[in-house]
């Protein structure tokens, strides 16, 4: 048992920083689930858009990563 | 980044997640400086080899019906091209080397960190950010090259209502600003993250030795784990290359015809 409360509570943000995922999965699963509904309404135009859906993913998934950041900042850098 | 074996003493994992991403000498065990070998440069090397020796010496023979070598690295060429002309537009494909050695140096990286032993390169932020940075700085002078102050105009969202203008301009300020931020640490967080998890795992798996009863289950689904998140990072690899290089072209877009 060592360390300070400062410590503590920079181990406690980073898993609470963990919540994030939640917020990048519902986003990710928004979009995939919306190009897989749409590609089945249209098949002839998805091939088109698989790019558009790789963005979508991507910028989504920024968000989480964001708080990814946070959780390492505060495990490494605090 | 971690420190090393932090949990040993005290009965935790034998070896830390982390260790696997900490940046070592290669000859004998002195301190890292500007011009010191390390297990970064060797893979970054070894990565540049790999791709040298796909495009140079896997096309030498300029077959006309190509061998498989060759097909691959056309492949390779025909899929960054077209990306390129889709998202940026023709007059983009002046850009298409440096997005098509983006790319290629990012897959060969992910990839190679897949190898056992192997080290990550893009796993760290440091070599991410200076791709991003690149990429960011290339896009903004371009953006100034072609428009002048014109490229303002990207901020400037000319189908909204008058009034929101103003709000909508400072929030894409501030997302053109963090578009370096988010490019790089979406390819470090990805890579790194993915094989922590798989280092997790590796530390189940040895659980066979000392367990019993139910807890010698361990053993068969922690490498059952480890096999199908290895799957998924081959994956992650191709994609999250995919990903960085097509945010390049969008960017790149952004910069050549930045009207909305």
């Amino acid at each position: 048992m060592e360390g300070d409360i400062v410590q503590m509570g920079a181990y406690i943000g980073a898993g609470l920083a963990c919540m994030g995922m939640g917020g990048a999965a519902v986003g990710v699963g928004n979009v995939a689930g919306n190009f897989l509904a749409g590609a089945l309404r249209n098949p002839s135009a998805a091939g088109g858009q698989t790019a558009t859906l790789f963005i979508g993913i991507a910028f989504a998934e920024a968000l989480g990563i964001f708080s990814f950041l946070v959780a390492l900042l505060l495990m490494f850098a605090v | 980044m971690a420190t090393e074996a932090q949990g040993a003493g005290d009965g935790g994992l034998v070896f830390h997640p982390m260790d696997q991403f900490m940046v070592k000498p290669l000859f004998g065990a002195g301190e890292v400086g500007f011009f010191t070998l390390t297990n970064v440069t060797l893979w970054m090397a070894l990565t540049v080899a790999a791709i040298f020796a796909l495009l140079v010496l896997g096309t030498a023979g300029r077959a006309t019906i190509p061998s498989r070598t060759q097909s691959i690295a056309e492949l390779a060429y025909d899929f960054v091209r077209k990306m390129v002309e889709d998202v940026a537009g023709k007059d983009g494909l002046v850009f298409f080397p440096y997005i098509m050695t983006l790319f290629l140096f990012i897959l060969f990286a992910n990839v190679l960190g897949l190898l056992p032993m192997a080290f990550t390169t893009t796993s760290h932020i440091a070599v991410t950010a200076v791709l991003a940075m690149m990429v960011f700085l290339t896009v903004t002078i371009v953006g100034f090259v072609r428009h002048g102050a014109g490229f303002l105009s990207l901020f400037w969202v000319s189908s909204a209502p008058l009034p929101l203008r103003p709000v909508l301009a400072l929030i894409e300020v501030i997302s053109y600003f963090v578009r370096p931020v988010s490019h790089s640490i979406r390819l470090a967080g990805n890579m790194m993250a993915g094989h922590a998890v798989v280092k997790v795992f590796a530390a189940f798996a040895p659980m066979i030795i000392i367990s019993t009863g139910i807890g010698l289950l361990v053993t068969p689904l922690s490498i059952l784990a480890i096999a199908t998140i290895y799957a998924l990072e081959l994956l992650v690899a191709f994609i999250q290359a995919y990903v960085f290089t097509i945010l390049t072209c969008v960017y790149l877009k952004d910069a050549l015809h930045p009207h909305h």
